[in-house]
């Protein structure tokens, strides 16, 4: 649904009032004014998915009688005459909680380390897991793998047992889009071993740019996002630089 | 009768009611045998044929008796009695003769006996447990049993045949459909619904008849109406008596809301264990079908519903309604994170009203008998009935339906005779898996929405589990986070990672090595997955925890500071020892599975600690009771009842 861009509405974050455009989410607006929410399982390119709660913030309106709600900002859509509250002890009290158990998951992940530390918690108070891996379960490698149409990661069992894996290595086509979008590092890759790529325990050739020769991609991506894109195939077999510089010589025909 | 049944009309639908009532007029005898949940394991089903092949071979006799089958005379399958506990039930009309724990070899004397020579089986009547004498009760309307109970939801379940729609128009079924078609506007339904003060019977409690009237209210074509039979709690078996012992009714509720919201689609999600459910159901559509009430141009009135069934997803969380609507999209029953409500971005993004069976259920009987009857019936903000399963430490265990603001005690007591053995009561949990535990003292609060919710349990969807002394709370508490953890769908931190983290600090207790931290870290960690998890699973989840320490605060120290488990369950935190009444018979040390008992004859037996797996086998063989449970260096076996119940 396209959003009317004329639409506004008042909202007052942090004491500041802003303008914010309706249909975005609480996060968004913030974001765009510089005010900063933590966020784990967001992605500007994604749906919002509200799984880590990391960035609850509190909110009321004049009429609620002093009455405060906690809600997840990347979901909540802003609203006329909004009061948000990002920094309140409550919004601290359960953030705080969350970072301590997702440190008490991945004690050894530098991100929510660090994170954990901003808000005071430098060893975690609960059971730390066993041969902990970094993943935190944001699901933004299987959302992305799902946005680009490969499909091919998922997430399995459920509970504290959830866990992210390639269920049909045959549909992963080694594009990366889900190891370089992780929030927190968990998914492995090797490259140019052997002039090789490896992630998900399978190994894939990669293709070069006749002209540059800098690496563009494997076979199976190339041939995935032309199919999907609907664009001639070679059109991916050029690196951006070299498709770059494509550009810039037809514009220069075309200009003079 | 109903075969080939079609209705042109409602008028047409009205005076075949007539007509079938008027034949049932000459009906002098019949015979209802229980196939409802509890009964058709024991049997129900067999007991039946067996009845009916009887029957058959007496054809005759009982023509001499004025008793001919299929119009003077009539033996029929049905869904739950509610009294379970007494299953396999038999029972008799007009004259309300009850028979108990029937035996497929009773049935012959049965029809021999009762039926052909009004002859009582003795040995089959029902023996009241509220006196300790046990008197033997004739009829079900003497048990107090059902003498407590008032009828709404599961006014036809145990009373009809699911399979035959003769006898749910007999009961007047379909009648309020007609009233809602002929005589009300789909807003005065829906103004009917708001007036009656009908709440959600499937765990929120919301109003029935706002929910209608929001998705009413957004502009779009299309309406979805779905009824939610997913009943998901262990334990709970309303939805499921209902469904498969009285889909017309069921199917009545969802039209009338079909006609109110004009909704031409609908569903029931049907918990993926509930086959039979599914089949009558499905049998019913089918009959509905051809009958005319189903599909297009319902009695000729233009009206179109279709309704499907869909096999649910086979998780609790499925029945949550943002997961049960991504399932029935085909995709994975997971909850989804949303401001935005689904009556109006539901199934499809369209708006959607989603009911409890239960729910649907007091539709018909609210336009029916009006919406001043229902609101009579118990306290202004929680009117009407709800149905229980009363399941756990109680005498009657099963299905019964109370008038909303009856006391805890009243039905634990009253409907449900009691506690097993007589034993002291401890605690009852209401609300399913994520309810809350409610003590002693509370027993006297009346059983309604708001009530339960401020002390700390829920109404839930109506799972009762009741407790004896010899439960641990702590134990108990654990218990129902594993269910939990078991079930959560794992998306959101507070609910997946709390879950884990609880269930470490519980186990932690459990074995003796807990600290008062402990207790701190449990609350600080219930509030964030109250308030920041992401649906409803996860923010009820710390009920059962929050409730116990509240209400049994001294259980959780005892295990605590003085590693004890005061109802010696805590396997770590108990011993057995056997005490210098021993009569040295061998028995005990003859069944334990570690040999870890040891003594001769006529001697005193010793339990080498060392060697022990504390299985409990001795304490539960011995039979002059000598073996104790120890825990915290005290005596902890409650043998004696010192305490009476309240
Ligand atoms: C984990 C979970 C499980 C649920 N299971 C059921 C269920 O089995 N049946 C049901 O009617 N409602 C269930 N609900 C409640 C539904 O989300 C919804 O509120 C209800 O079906 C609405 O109907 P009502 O207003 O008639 O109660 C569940 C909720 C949660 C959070
Ligand atoms: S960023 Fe909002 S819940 Fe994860
Ligand atoms: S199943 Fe027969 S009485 Fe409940």
């Amino acid at each position: 649904m396209p959003k009317d861009r004329s639409e506004k509405v008042r909202v007052t974050i942090d004491g500041r009032s802003i303008d914010a455009e309706k249909g975005k989410s609480i996060l968004e607006v913030a974001r765009e004014c510089g005010i900063e929410i933590p966020s784990l399982c967001y992605h500007p390119g994604l749906e919002s998915f509200g799984a880590c709660r990391l960035c609850v913030v509190e909110i009321t309106k004049p009429g609620w009688e002093g009455w405060k709600k906690l809600v997840t900002s990347c979901l909540y859509p802003v609203e006329e005459e909004l009061i948000i509250d990002t920094r309140s002890e409550e919004v601290r009290e359960n953030r705080s909680v969350v970072l301590d158990l997702l440190l008490a998951r991945v004690p050894e992940s530098d991100v929510i380390r660090q994170l954990a530390a901003e808000y005071g918690i430098h060893d975690t108070s609960y059971t730390k897991r066993e041969d902990a891996d970094t993943c935190i379960m944001c699901t933004i490698c299987v959302r992305v793998c799902d946005a680009i149409g490969a499909n091919a990661i998922a997430t399995l069992s459920r509970g504290p047992d959830k866990y992210v894996d390639v269920p049909d290595k045959d549909a992963c086509i080694g594009c990366l889009a889900c190891a370089l979008s992780c929030p927190t590092n968990a998914i492995p890759f090797e490259e140019f071993v052997n002039g090789k790529r490896k992630i998900w325990g399978r190994e894939f050739d990669l293709v070069y740019d006749e002209i540059s020769h800098e690496p563009i991609g494997t076979p199976e991506q190339i041939d995935h996002f032309a199919e999907k894109s609907g664009l001639p195939k070679e059109y991916f077999l050029k690196s951006d630089k070299v498709r770059k510089k494509e550009t810039a010589v037809t514009f220069a025909r075309v200009q003079f | 009768m109903s075969a080939a049944l079609s209705f042109k009309n409602p008028e047409a639908l009205l005076a075949y009611a007539e007509k079938v009532k008027k034949y049932r007029q000459q009906r002098t005898m019949e015979i209802r045998v229980c196939a409802g949940p509890g009964c058709i394991a024991r049997g129900g089903r067999e007991i039946f044929s067996a009845i009916k092949a009887t029957i058959e071979k007496n054809k005759k006799e009982l023509k001499k008796k004025n008793l001919e089958v299929g119009v003077k005379f009539e033996a029929k399958c049905t869904g739950c009695h509610g009294l379970c506990e007494a299953g396999p039930v038999v029972t008799f009309e007009p004259s309300k003769l009850f028979y108990s724990k029937v035996k497929i070899k009773d049935a012959e004397e049965i029809v021999e006996k009762t039926v052909l020579n009004d002859e009582i089986i003795k040995r089959l009547l029902f023996k009241s447990c509220d006196s300790r004498g046990g008197d033997l009760i004739k009829k079900y309307t003497d048990i107090r049993f059902y003498a407590l109970q008032t009828k709404v939801a599961l006014r036809n379940v145990g009373v009809v045949d699911p399979s035959n729609l003769d006898d749910f128009i007999a009961e007047d079924g379909f009648k309020a459909f007609v009233k809602a078609l002929t005589e009300m506007s789909p807003d005065d339904v829906i103004e009917e619904i708001e007036k009656s003060g009908l709440r959600g019977r499937g765990g929120a409690g919301f109003s029935t008849g706002k929910k209608w009237r929001s998705a009413k209210r957004v502009k779009q074509d299309r309406v979805w109406i779905i009824c939610n039979g997913d009943e998901g709690d262990p334990g709970a078996f309303m939805d499921r008596a209902i469904m498969e012992g009285d889909p017309y009714s069921v199917i009545e509720g969802l039209l009338i809301g079909a006609y109110a919201l004009g909704a031409t689609d609908g569903f029931i999600y049907v918990r993926h264990e509930y086959p039979l459910a599914v089949k009558h159901l499905q049998m019913a559509i089918n009959t509905l079908e051809k009958a005319g009430l189903l599909g297009k141009n319902i009695l000729g009135t233009g009206m179109t519903f279709n309704l499907k069934i869909s096999r649910g997803g086979g998780a609790f969380v499925c029945g949550e309604s943002s997961a049960l609507m991504r399932s029935l999209e085909g995709k994975v029953g997971e909850p989804r994170a949303k401001y935005i409500r689904s009556v109006e971005k539901g199934l499809l993004d369209q708006p959607t009203v989603l009911n409890n069976v239960e729910t649907f259920t007091c539709v018909p009987a609210i336009i029916d008998k009006g919406s001043s009857w229902f609101a009579s019936i118990g306290p202004k903000s929680s009117t009407g009935t709800k149905a229980f399963s009363l399941v756990g430490k109680v005498k009657n265990t099963g299905l019964v339906e109370v008038p909303m603001g009856r006391t805890l005690r009243e039905i634990i007591f009253d409907i449900g005779g009691g506690i097993i053995d007589d034993r002291p009561f401890k605690a009852v949990q209401t609300g399913g898996p994520s309810g809350g535990c409610l003590p002693v003292d509370k027993l006297d609060l009346p059983v309604d929405f708001d009530t339960l919710s401020r002390a700390g349990a829920m109404m839930g969807s109506g799972g009762m589990i009741v407790m004896d002394d010899r439960t641990c709370m702590v134990d108990i508490a654990d218990y129902f986070i594993r269910f939990l953890i078991g079930e959560s769908c794992g998306k959101c931190v507070p609910c997946r990672e709390g879950l884990r983290q609880v269930h470490e600090l519980l186990d932690r207790i459990i074995r003796g090595d807990g600290e008062l931290d402990d207790l701190k870290k449990i609350d600080r960690l219930c509030h964030t997955m109250e308030v920041a998890s992401l649906c409803a699973l996860g923010k009820s989840a710390p009920y059962p925890v929050t409730s116990t320490i509240k209400y049994f605060r001294d259980e959780y120290m005892a295990h605590i500071e003085e590693k004890k488990c005061p109802a010696g369950v805590c396997k770590s935190l108990v011993k057995y020892d056997i005490n210098k009444d021993c009569i040295g018979c061998l028995i005990c040390k003859k069944q334990c599975p570690v040999d870890a008992i040891s003594g001769e004859n006529k001697k005193l037996h010793v339990i080498d600690q060392d060697k022990c797996i504390v299985c409990g086998i001795c304490y539960e063989v011995c039979p002059v009771d000598t073996v104790d449970i120890i825990s915290g260096g005290e005596i902890v076996n409650r043998r004696e009842l010192e305490v009476v119940n309240p």
